[in-house]
């Protein structure tokens, strides 16, 4: 019996081995696949920094940070445009900062559990996921209009924070939740109020977390172009904002909220949409510019929140 | 009694009164930063449905459905909006053809396949990848990738669909891996532990155990990917044209919703007038688009998902 039925076994063994290598073939090509899409997209994203640094190389100089646009590609600089892109984000940053984290410092913290706190939530998801270009048009409405604020730095600034405002939340809720329970109950123990637990604990504590959410807002509100165009910005800006310190007291003035400006990403824009090919150094100079400080800054903040995973202390 | 005591007491009544006051005071302040987001909500509908409402006024809401021709700024003026939602629409669906498989693989890939140490090194690139700005996409599109598909296609015209559609899949594909690779790995170990002392191997698990488990994330990565590419702007902005053309043809050069907004806000905006209200109705459209497919979203992902 045995010895006959040797071969049969040893034939459905064969065919065991054959569909086991046959599916080990498959996690290898399936292995193979992923590390070369992954390869690609590193690749990618390599090219689009080398393409933009090489074309651009021509115009790395200081003229470039420190003329205005001009009709001449040659001697035309970003000097309005880097300025006005400081200034704005100068605003979006004091407007989103403090708003973003008391809106998450109440919904982690204060908000009872109810339909009243789900509406918020549900409203924080949606607008992260509204087009940015909505923002642009409610801006225009809202700000430019309604509120009579103009073209200004201002509406920009606002208009961005508003862009920023649910990443901010979202991070400093996210903070805030890794808290342990027990920090806050020993505070509470001691007889702080909610306010202190809140000032003197948890805010401090999650202090790294919201730093990374705005970090990535602000290199975010950097290069986001559509909303500012929607608000009417001038693609043309040859005249710097009136400055915001002052050599006489009071040293700080605010003229230069109402100003006209131009930012960064318009005016690559706005060289790239010209016909002369000149131009397009320029633009891809300008792109140069933008993504090192994106990149730098969502380097800086990956590099943080890796830093804070590493290091907690409960 | 003695006096002294109560000297005591009533002061520091008074104290627990000013303390109690003040964190009413914040808690009230913090109320109404909690309530900015509901406020912004509310404000985009209102100034959307506003300006919008006049333009209807003018055109009547059967005409901007259903004509073929978006002509604003011609003397014969034509309000049809599927000009710009057939632009808007075939762009989504290049990126997506671009983004989904690539997307995908890449979350399988990091959940399942690769190891702790390559996870750490590729997230953060694909994050990268994530905060580059969508202007610097346009260049690419319009300046490296539309030259090099005109090489292996000569008949593409400079601006097309099919390089910013191909571009901004590329930029997608970190959204989709990022939340379908979340969704992923929050499947519990023992499924993956139960298919593989039944003998299966990691692609097996990965495709017919992983894969159906996490299906309700994978599809919130999806949706998530639609609604962005719908509301992209500047990538096709830049390198699609800005003639609104109806057409599903990738090779011709069309308007999405939001390169006609940005087209009309570059130019003379002259407030109230009719092609400063044109671009609230684009935008509500836009709006109601992305608010249609974030609630498709949410019905799938009700619909199938998985309870471990």
């Amino acid at each position: 019996m045995t010895i006959q039925n040797k071969p049969a076994a040893n034939k459905n063994l064969d065919s065991i081995r054959k569909t086991i290598a046959n599916h080990k073939r498959h996690d290898f090509i399936f292995a193979s696949l992923g590390t070369l899409v992954i390869a690609s997209l590193t690749i990618t994203l390599l090219i689009l920094f080398l393409d933009l640094v090489i074309d651009g190389y021509p115009r790395f100089n200081l003229d470039f940070f420190s003329n205005f646009p001009s009709r001449r590609a040659a001697r035309a600089g970003i000097l309005s445009a880097w300025i006005g892109s400081s200034l704005v984000l100068l605003v979006t940053f004091f407007v989103a900062v403090p708003l973003g984290i008391t809106s998450g410092v109440y919904l982690e913290e204060y908000a009872k559990k109810n339909w009243f706190s789900d509406l918020i939530e549900i409203n924080v998801s949606n607008l992260a996921g509204v087009p940015s270009i909505i923002y642009g048009l409610l801006a225009l409405g809202l700000f430019v209009y309604s509120f009579g604020l103009g073209q200004s730095i201002l509406t920009a600034g606002l208009t961005l924070a508003l862009l920023m405002l649910p990443i901010v939340i979202v991070s400093t809720r996210e903070a805030i939740r890794s808290i342990p329970v027990h920090i806050r109950e020993a505070a509470y123990a001691v007889g702080a109020t909610k306010w202190q637990v809140c000032r003197n604990h948890v805010i401090p504590y999650s202090y790294g977390g919201i730093l990374t959410g705005v970090i990535i807002g602000m290199a975010r509100a950097i290069g986001e172009t559509a909303p500012v165009i929607t608000i009417g910005a001038l693609t043309f800006i040859a005249f710097l904002p009136p400055s915001p310190i002052g050599l006489e007291p009071p040293f700080i003035n605010f003229d230069w909220l109402e100003s006209g400006f131009t930012v960064l990403p318009i005016q690559m824009f706005n060289w790239i949409s010209r016909p002369q090919l000149a131009f397009h150094v320029n633009a891809a100079a300008t792109g140069a510019v933008i993504i090192m400080l994106t990149l730098l800054m969502n380097g800086f903040a990956i590099k943080l929140r890796y830093n804070i995973r590493k290091k907690i202390k409960w | 009694m003695n006096p002294e005591n109560d000297l005591i007491i009533s002061q520091r009544l008074a104290k627990n009164f000013q303390r109690n006051f003040r964190e009413r005071l914040i808690e009230f302040g913090l109320l109404c930063s909690g309530l900015i987001a509901i406020f912004i909500t509310l404000a985009i509908v209102y100034v959307l449905v506003s300006e919008a409402i006049p333009f209807f006024q003018h055109v009547s809401i059967i005409d901007f459905l259903t004509d073929t021709v978006w002509t604003p700024n011609y003397s014969i003026k034509h309000y049809g909006i599927l000009p710009l939602i057939s632009g808007t629409l075939t762009t989504t669906g290049i990126a997506l053809i671009v983004a989904v498989p690539l997307g995908t693989i890449t979350a399988i890939y990091l959940s399942e396949f690769a190891s702790h140490k390559v996870r750490e090194i590729i997230k953060p690139i694909l994050e990268l990848l994530v905060g580059v700005p969508t202007v610097v996409f346009g260049y690419f599109a319009l300046m490296l990738v539309t030259p090099m598909l005109q090489k292996i296609y000569p008949d593409l015209t400079t601006f097309n669909m099919l390089g910013p559609g191909i571009v901004m899949g590329i930029m997608i594909v970190p959204y989709i891996a990022s939340v379908a690779e979340d969704s992923m790995r929050a499947v519990p170990m023992s499924m993956r532990e139960g298919a593989y002392a039944m003998g299966a191997t990691r692609f097996q698990t990965a495709i017919r155990v992983i894969t159906p488990a996490a299906i309700s994330g994978i599809v919130a990565a999806y949706i998530l990917a639609i609604s962005r590419a719908v509301g992209e702007t500047m990538i096709v902005a830049i390198a699609a044209g800005q003639q609104p053309n109806f057409t599903f043809n990738p090779v011709e050069s069309a308007a999405t919703i939001t390169s006609y907004i940005v087209s009309v806000a570059l130019g003379d905006l002259e407030h109230g007038g009719i092609g400063y209200q044109s671009i609230f109705a684009a935008g509500l459209t836009l709006l109601i688009m992305t608010l249609l497919i974030n609630i498709l979203g949410h019905a799938v992902r009700k619909k199938y998902a998985e309870r471990y």
